[in-house]
């Protein structure tokens, strides 16, 4: 397969907000983005989803609680048992973990505050689908912005992520949110859905982002799917 | 899925009782001598008087609601009218030649090239701020949002100027944290980026903030919405929200009066009840718009904001070739028993209303099935003269639809120079005790950076998404908002507000020049040329001559300033009544300005350090100018003599030879010097860049008044190397003042002043930053 194509779906609930910038970042890494409805029941042969950020369905209840439901997710779920890459960003790391393809929970920011700055993460696995572009241990400088972010796991389910690799990116210089053990992102068993509150989509174009340092993951599920 | 504010609404403890007989137009004609609580309502006699001239018997209950919300000083702008006809007045065809809309529309359009087009506004949310902070400034950001939205334009940021009393005062502690998470709170869920805005602490907003919130929008120029129902037939749509108790009475009894008066008045229609916003709904209904006016279903749209339905209905049917129909009973409520008055009057947010033509009416509802917004045809539009509204069964109205939009009482409130003016002016700030070692100079320079009205705002700025539509180029702390409009192109926009009250208190007419001067010069140190203005005028009580004179005179300044500069004033926005007892806020005038940006990758951002081997300069000419200074009153606690003199042609060169130099990539990094002087703007470029800098002063100069005065017409400007010699003979040729005082040191961890002494960066940040997380957790 071409990188041009390769065709990555973003889904839109009621409520995304970053699902134009996620199409986007997937037009600049060379692929081809998708539009995907929550609404529908099909996934319009897409190679890899991306499931956004924002506030889907309002948040209300409890973050991607009410988005887990959305017939799209179905197929996501379906499709993600199957081997096709999954990322969540955001309400879409939140989404994930909801929906049983992530362990873990994100709770209300330990400052209590809505937090939009830009955060020094370091890479902890360069082997999953979403991260081969990148050096183990290189520093990203890539935007956050939300009000529940912080990751929490039992002991349990930390010592295992910890343990299997799983953990791809861990915040430096400052834990925005509490994160149980600097977590900023995280993997399933064969490395194919990844979620993570840090929005690698605004950080594709050092005009519009802090640095373009975000642009890797895209680049590198990229890789993936032209390989296959 | 929870709705909070229908709980609000169910819980209301005075449940109307439905068993009531209707106030009908017929049972109005048989009763004429009952009486009316019209002035519990905000009516004055002579105001009630006239209604009953227009429709020749006494009002509806229903028709009073809809007067005495429609003719409040929120809605009517019965004692500004008269002063505002100057900005008509002094606008000439040529400044007019790129606005596609302008004042008395929703919010005005301009052209900005390429077939975009961008509209702008601002508005206030004062009163319901200080009573609930969150809700207030939440549903403030709603309203002007649904503004924007009624021009057919996709919004695509927002920004908010604030105003708080004395940032370490209990209630201040109460009311900012509650605002910046409201504003913040919707702004976010909105996916609107918020690119600027102020935040500024005085001692006269103690008990009366102001919230004011701006939106920007942008569509193609051939695709501009208008409010007005034409076309006999067509069908009015209500859509968006339920309507209910919230906010019923919210205008006319939050907006026209003080505080001072009663609360049990005529029960609950008397409770300051501030609306409850719900910005999930109000972001669906954004997508939901703009694909109704993209598949070109619209006739005409109204956004319902303050007075509700009595708003839209009036407004719309007063712009329209006709009259309109309502049928109440149709409207989708979410409290049991409401009268025809509460319906009209209920503020509830998130709802718009639509003319559609029958045959569009299904395709219409499709898409708001799509996105699940309720949508309902409550009535048409007729070739009758009136608007007619039923409830079960019965006319509850039938008015003249202009004499309730349109024709409101008019006003010319006394005027009067208070004759204090005159001991302020002669209060002299320059003559007031300075600092005169290295050392001193020092610890002002620190104690500046540290003040509340100087300090980073980071702790209420980083509560904002500014990333999100990823077209956010600069944002705060930058002096303008940029903006990619177009990513073909890379035509882009931007946009700043600003005030300095202080200036206005000393002298409206100059203050609000220099307002306006400022927020100019924030769009132009940006790169982009400032193309139009907007503004948000608030003010004491408009039954205090006093407060009337600072009014008249902030809008001539602002009006004159605009005619000079040669852009137009496409909007505003009017809050009066922003005082506590007998003591007016300071005039604040705020202005907003525009600007349009060829290629947004040319923008000047604020820190230096960018390119290597940098110059810095200062443009413009440096005078002993501390009357309204900031360091007249971090230091010595004062406020008075006059207000730096305003150049506007000096203003206008200064925007040209930026716009040239960050066109041809001349300038690695600009800031306006403004509250806190040059000082100031060496601190926050030195901390934006994380770069330090080493400043030589003139000979001649006296390093005091270099460091603090306040004169207008300024910029720092860092120019790489290679670019000095063709920058400065740029300024040489256009007679624009310009002299080195420095250079970028990439190596120094500091600013090095010369005569002043080394303040180590981390020194410098550690003053910055420390002071809102101190006094706000």
């Amino acid at each position: 397969m071409s990188a041009a194509g390769a065709r990555i779906g973003v889904i839109t609930f009621p409520g995304s907000l970053d699902d134009g910038d996620a199409r986007r970042a997937v037009r600049r890494a060379g692929a081809s983005d998708v539009a995907l409805w929550h609404g529908d029941a099909d996934l319009h042969g897409v190679d890899a989803v991306i499931v956004p950020g924002g506030f889907s369905y309002g948040d209300y209840l409890r973050c991607g609680a009410i988005a887990k439901f959305a017939p799209v997710m179905t197929e996501v779920v379906r499709a993600a048992g199957q081997g096709m890459p999954v990322l969540g960003v955001c309400n879409g790391f939140q989404v994930l973990c909801e929906a049983g393809l992530l362990p873990g929970v994100l709770t209300r920011n330990s400052g209590l505050h809505y937090v939009c700055r830009d955060q020094w993460l370091r890479v902890d696995n360069n082997t999953s689908t979403w991260t081969t572009r990148y050096e183990p241990g290189a520093e990203l400088l890539i935007p956050i912005k939300h009000g529940e972010g912080r990751y929490v796991a039992e002991d349990p389910v930390l010592d295992r992520l910890e343990g299997d690799g799983r953990v791809l990116f861990r915040y430096v210089d400052g834990n925005p949110n509490g994160s149980r053990r600097d977590i900023a992102g995280i993997t399933d068993e064969r490395g194919r859905v990844a979620g993570l509150m840090p929005h690698p989509e605004h950080a594709v174009d050092p005009l519009t982002g802090p640095t373009d340092d975000g642009l890797g993951m895209f680049l590198s599920a990229l890789d993936t799917l032209v390989a296959a | 899925m929870t709705d909070p504010t229908r709980e609000a609404a169910t819980q209301d403890p005075a449940t109307p009782n439905g068993a009531e007989p209707v106030d009908s137009v017929e049972q109005a004609a048989r009763t004429p001598e009952l009486d009316q609580p019209y002035r519990e309502l905000g009516l004055a006699d002579d105001e009630y008087e006239r209604i009953r001239e227009i429709l020749g018997r006494r009002p509806t209950e229903a028709e009073l609601a809809m007067y005495s919300v429609m003719w409040s000083e929120h809605c009517s702008y019965k004692s500004s009218k008269t002063h505002l006809k100057y900005f008509g007045e002094t606008t000439t065809e040529e400044m007019r030649a790129k606005m596609l809309a302008g004042i008395g529309e929703n919010a005005g359009v301009v052209d900005i090239g390429d077939g975009w087009a961008v509209t702008f506004k601002v508005e206030s949310h004062n009163h319901p701020s200080y009573v609930e902070p969150y809700q207030g400034a939440a549903t403030g950001v709603g309203g002007i949002v649904r503004d924007i939205m009624a021009m057919g334009a996709r919004p695509v940021a927002v920004a908010d100027p604030l105003r708080f009393g004395p940032a370490d005062a209990a209630d201040t502690r109460r009311v900012l944290p509650g605002v910046v998470e409201g504003v913040g709170g919707y702004g976010n869920c909105l996916g609107l980026p918020n690119i600027g805005g102020e935040v500024v602490f005085d001692e006269s907003y103690a008990r009366n903030p102001l919230v004011n919130a701006m939106c920007v929008g942008v569509l193609k120029s051939d695709e501009l919405q208008l409010a007005h129902a034409t076309g006999a037939g067509n069908k009015v749509i209500l859509f968006g929200a339920r309507t209910g108790l919230d906010g019923i009475g919210g205008v006319s009894v939050l907006a026209s009066e003080t505080f001072s008066g009663d609360e049990t008045g005529s029960g609950r229609k008397k409770l300051p009840s501030v609306q409850v916003g719900d910005p999930f709904t109000e972001k669906v209904l954004i997508e939901c718009c703009l694909e109704l006016y993209g598949s070109d279903l619209v006739v005409g749209v109204q956004d319902l904001g303050g007075a509700g339905l009595s708003c839209a209905t009036s407004e719309l049917a007063a712009a329209g070739d006709g009259g309109m129909r309502i049928d109440l009973d149709t409207v989708p409520l979410r409290a049991e028993g409401m009268n025809p008055a509460e319906i009209l009057s209920s503020e509830s947010q998130e709802r718009m209303c639509a003319i559609v033509r029958p045959e569009d009416v299904d395709s219409f509802m499709a898409v708001c099935r799509k996105w699940d917004v309720t949508a309902t045809v409550i009535g048409e539009v007729t070739d009758e003269e009136h608007l007619r509204i039923d409830w079960r069964g019965e006319c509850v109205v039938d008015v003249p639809p202009r004499t309730v939009a349109d024709e409101g009482p008019v006003y010319q409130r006394p005027v009067r120079r208070p004759a204090e003016q005159d001991l302020i002016a002669a209060d002299d700030a320059n003559t007031l005790s300075r600092p005169a070692t290295a050392e001193e100079l020092r610890e002002t320079v620190l104690r500046m950076a540290a003040s509340p009205n100087l300090c980073s705002r980071e702790w209420v700025t980083g509560q904002y998404d500014h990333y999100v539509r990823g077209n956010t180029v600069l944002a705060q702390p930058s002096d303008g908002g940029v903006l990619r409009v177009d990513e073909e192109t890379g035509r882009g926009i931007a946009v700043a507000t600003d005030c300095n009250a202080r200036y206005t208190r000393l002298d409206p007419y100059e203050g609000a020049r220099l307002a306006l001067a400022e927020a100019y010069r924030n769009v132009a140190v940006t790169g982009s040329k400032p193309v139009a203005v907007t503004n948000c005028l608030n003010f004491g009580s408009a039954e205090d001559p006093g407060v009337m004179w600072q009014f008249q005179q902030s809008v001539r300044g602002l009006a004159d300033a605009a005619a000079e500069l040669g852009i137009p004033v496409t909007g505003g926005n009017v809050s009066f009544y922003n005082q506590t007892g007998g003591d007016p806020i300071l005039p604040t005038p705020v202005a907003g300005v525009l600007g349009v940006i060829d290629d947004v990758t040319a923008r000047i951002p604020t820190g230096i350090g960018a390119a290597p081997g940098e110059s810095l300069l200062l443009l413009g000419d440096t005078r002993e100018e501390f009357g309204g200074s900031e360091w007249s009153r971090v230091v010595h606690g004062h406020l008075g003599g006059t207000p730096p003199r305003v150049d506007l042609a000096r203003e206008r060169l200064l925007a040209d030879v930026l716009g040239i130099g960050s066109r041809d990539g001349l300038l690695s990094a600009a800031h306006d010097l403004s509250e806190g002087g040059l000082a100031q703007a060496l601190v926050e470029m030195s901390l934006i860049g994380e770069t330090g800098a080493r400043i030589v002063l003139p000979e001649e100069a006296d390093p005091f008044v270099w460091l603090f005065a306040e004169s207008a017409g300024r910029v720092a400007v860092s120019v790489p190397r290679g670019a000095e010699l063709k920058f400065t003979e740029l300024c040489s040729a256009r007679g624009l003042p310009c002299s080195k005082i420095g250079v970028v040191d990439d190596e120094s961890k500091a600013l090095e002043i010369q005569g002043v002494g080394d303040i180590p960066l981390s020194e410098l940040r550690e003053a910055w930053e420390g002071t809102l997380p101190r006094l706000f957790g």
